[in-house]
């Protein structure tokens, strides 16, 4: 492909590529990203391009895989265009029936659909899926329709109009402007607005600046950066460019974790594209606008996603927070003015750029503007990537596009933010999503992981277990981090082994103060805040554990113990046999019964007891009750007898 | 260089443009307590227990005085009860590891903290850094150096290099506020790494 050299010639490409296009030309897309990837859409690909093949369609159907499309429950997830049928679960023995009935005969495959759980009919469109349709997805949209390392399908989706804007009809400080007005704020985590962030690297002094996207995804459960990297990388890199042009920079960075291969994959074809194709490199589309964009791998440390670790990191030295008092915008790398955005905000600046910040600002509460990509994971239904305006509730997430709570089980709480965020209960569940209102109730919006808790979920152990992840995941730097925090993971781990001790919770909360209020950088600071958030919600558990050594939702191991009950056990044997560690006392024709000193609390008793007997029982804060003497066991069945 | 007037403690303490509140209020002769701050080198903001309540445009918050620079007006009150609280806890949170430090008893006198309140888990090492910035930024050595994150992070001389370096520096010793540098040496240089020097003596 030759160099493109003008705005003009953007365009001719633009045009000979969608004329060389028939939309009306059967095509089958298969989403290729990580979720799709590990339920096996890979050999569903292969499976489709080789029935292709056989049935000698080459020339007359397309194939695409393309990034992820968000239903990860249902994956793997293949959209027959042009009519836009959805199938999902689809495995590489449903193929020859999706060519030959789908693509030739056009032809719907009933089982391959989606079904309302609901109303229990059966839905062949994406936009009518519950799921689909609550969704706003102005980002993550078109991962769905573009092959992620073609740029001519990114340019085929309007890609680049937004630079080609800029360079030619705007002045940086109009895209400042603009962008300002848009009240766009950092989607990774703390919510800084963009615009004000972006302003500060401009005004500051130096002639080198950088422009870097923070890729370093890390929380527990959270993927939408990673599935739009893998999934539309050049909007990120449009966007970056954008950027780099309003603050005067013209080196950027893409940091991105190591562990996420097909991301660094994707975005290294990306660079190459666009620098093959003029739209990264020397004089950008002819405009003078010079920028070359490094990706730079990251090492595995949660605490990298802070910016002035981030930084310290790209220097090729040990990813430790900064201890200073002088935003990364005007002393960031190697001391220079470095503006470090995530991922997510890069991808909303050329939509903004494109649509103007009057559109963009008809998304979204008062303070919170657009969209915001969750991972809505845990105990949900519809497990995956949703997009969503900010001020949506969290019942609406929950309920109507996470299809609520699998198992007939009882919501408990909603995990926002990661491990920095908190934990909200039921009674908050119409809170709208947005960067303040999330933080006033004690949680925050992070970079928009949302793990849902069912009843069965103990909270101090939600709280114990983020606090287990951060004791690994700090840098280890300043003592209240460091320390506090290795504090509370003794008494939080004491408290759910029934070690809890009067006190423990006062104790607990002056370390949290500590922590909160000297520690180095925001990982620390914000570190109590599930310890803090589940206190404040769920005080009765903790005091449970402490006071009664009970365990509410019966998970604690240690508080808990199970037992046969008596009254219920038919002797049919399925636990004895089942049991790992031997620990059920049986027979035939005699009522079973749990050898507590053997017993692990693995629960498989508990799991396979029959739905019909449901005899053995989850027991917390009470003593079990003594062994039935050995005559008491034997089951006189009525029925047998008269047999 | 203007001087630049803030307050500290309601003295107005007069210091030039760039210096830290706690050069300032050292030069002022007004004591705010450290553990990993040296004249010789870079602010490194890890101990936390210099921290100082700053108020600005009304706004009262807490910073580490070893990185916060002086500004003009700035308000600065070195004691409060919370400020208190901050180091009692930092320093019953460090003896859990180092007991017996003199450094650290004394300072647990000064704001009431309890050297028992905490687990013991004698690692003596608080991390403070000293000697591995010390090595690093004066001697240019790097012969001791961090390793590991989080609650696992302690201190290791480099073999390679401190045996060459060590033996005939030990500048970092003293510098120790637990002591527990130079038993640190010593082992690591007993058990694994003989340096060339050591042979001869072995060989006796």
């Amino acid at each position: 492909m030759a160099r493109i050299n003008s705005i003009t010639e953007l365009e001719e490409v633009r045009k000979s590529i969608l004329s060389s296009r028939d939309s009306k030309k059967p095509c089958i897309t298969i989403c290729s990203g990580s979720g799709c990837h590990a339920s096996g859409s890979r050999e569903v690909a292969l499976s489709i391009e080789a029935e292709i093949v056989k049935q000698g369609l080459s020339d007359k159907v397309d194939v695409k895989k393309t990034g992820c499309h968000g239903f990860c429950e249902r994956g793997p997830i293949v959209v027959i265009h042009p009519e836009g049928i959805c199938y999902f679960q689809v495995k590489p023995g449903d193929v020859p029936e999706i060519v030959s009935q789908t693509v030739i005969e056009k032809k719907v495959i009933e089982r391959l659909l989606y079904t309302d759980p609901n109303t229990n009919e059966k839905i062949v469109y994406e936009s009518e899926i519950p799921f689909y349709k609550n969704q706003e997805r102005l980002v993550f949209g078109f991962n769905s329709s573009i092959d992620p390392k073609s740029i001519d399908d990114y340019l085929a989706i309007g890609g680049y109009s937004a630079l080609a804007k800029v360079l030619s009809q705007m002045s940086p400080e109009q895209v400042l402007e603009e962008v300002k007005r848009s009240n766009l704020r950092g989607r990774g985590g703390g919510g800084f607005p963009t615009g004000r962030k972006w302003g500060e690297s401009r005004n500051a002094p130096g002639d080198i600046k950088y422009v870097i996207v923070n890729a370093d995804e890390g929380d527990p459960g959270a993927y939408m950066d990673r599935s739009l990297l893998e999934g539309n990388p050049h909007s990120i890199l449009e966007g970056l460019t954008i950027g780099a042009y309003a603050v005067g920079s013209h080196e950027g960075y893409i940091y991105v974790r190591q562990e996420y291969p097909l991301a660094v994959e994707n975005v290294s074809i990306a660079i190459k594209q666009a620098e093959e194709y003029g739209l990264l490199g020397e004089n950008i589309l002819g405009s003078g606008f010079d920028f070359t964009v490094k990706v730079h791998q990251g090492a595995g440390a949660f605490v990298c996603g802070e910016s002035s670790a981030l930084m310290t990191a790209l220097e090729g030295k040990a990813g430790e927070p900064r201890p200073k008092y002088i935003h990364t915008a005007v002393k960031g790398v190697w001391d220079r003015p470095s503006v470090l955005n995530n991922v997510e905000t890069w991808a909303n600046v050329p939509l903004i750029i494109n649509k103007g910040s009057d559109w963009f600002t008809q998304f979204g509460t008062e303070r919170s503007k657009g969209t915001k990509i969750f991972s809505l994971v845990g105990k949900i239904t519809n497990t995956g990537l949703v997009e969503v305006p900010m001020g949506m509730s969290l019942r609406d997430i929950i309920y109507k596009i996470g299809g609520g709570i699998p198992g007939g089980k009882k919501f408990k709480a909603v995990q926002t933010g990661g491990p920095s965020g908190g934990c909200l209960p039921e009674e908050l569940l119409d809170l709208p999503v947005g960067f303040d209102e999330l933080t006033q109730a004690g949680s925050m919006m992070g970079s928009g992981g949302m793990i849902v808790m069912d009843e069965d979920t103990c909270m101090v152990d939600v709280a114990r277990y983020f606090l287990e992840f951060l004791t690994d995941e700090s840098c280890g730097k300043c003592v209240p981090c460091r320390e506090g925090i290795r504090q509370m993971l003794k008494i939080l781990t004491n408290i759910t082994k029934g070690k809890g001790k009067e006190g423990d919770i006062e104790l607990l909360e002056e370390l949290a103060e500590v922590a909160r209020e000297a520690s180095l950088c925001a990982l620390g600071r914000s570190a109590p805040n599930p310890f803090l958030s589940t206190l404040k919600y769920f005080r009765d558990e903790y005091e449970a554990h402490v006071k009664e050594k009970r365990c509410p939702a019966l998970s604690c191991k240690e508080l808990i113990a199970f037992y046969i009950d008596p009254a219920k056990c038919q002797a049919c044997g399925t636990c004895a046999r089942k049991c790992p560690s031997e620990a059920i006392i049986g027979g035939k024709n005699l009522i079973h019964m749990v050898d507590q000193t053997k017993c692990t609390k693995c629960g498989t008793c508990f799991e396979v007891c029959p739905p019909r007997f449901r005899a053995v029982k989850k027991i917390s804060g009470e003593p079990v009750p003594d062994p039935i003497p050995e005559e008491a066991r034997i089951i006189v069945r009525g029925g047998k007898k008269n047999e | 260089m203007s001087d630049i007037i803030l307050q500290i403690d309601g003295r107005e303490v007069a210091a030039r443009e760039g210096m830290t509140v706690l050069e300032a209020a050292q030069k002022a002769g007004i004591s705010i307590p450290t553990l990993c701050y040296h004249e010789k080198l870079e602010p490194y903001g890890a101990c936390r227990l210099c921290i100082v309540e700053v108020e600005e445009r009304g706004r009262t918050r807490l910073v580490v005085s070893c990185l916060y620079p002086v500004e003009k007006d700035l308000v600065v009150r070195t004691r409060s009860e919370k400020i208190d609280r901050i180091r009692k806890m930092i320093l019953e949170l460090l003896m859990a590891h180092a007991p017996d430090s003199f450094e650290l008893q004394e300072l647990a006198q000064e704001y009431g903290a309890d050297r028992d309140r905490f687990e013991k888990e004698p690692s003596f090492c608080i991390h403070c850094g000293l000697c591995v910035r010390y090595c690093a930024e004066v001697k240019k050595k790097n012969a001791v150096g961090f390793v590991d994150r989080g609650t696992r992070r302690e201190i290791s001389f480099i073999p390679e290099i401190a045996a060459k370096e060590c033996g005939s520096c030990g500048e970092c010793f003293p510098l120790c506020p637990t002591e527990a540098l130079q038993a640190a040496f010593v082992l690591t240089k007993a058990f694994s790494f003989p340096t060339p020097s050591m042979k001869p003596a072995a060989a006796e």
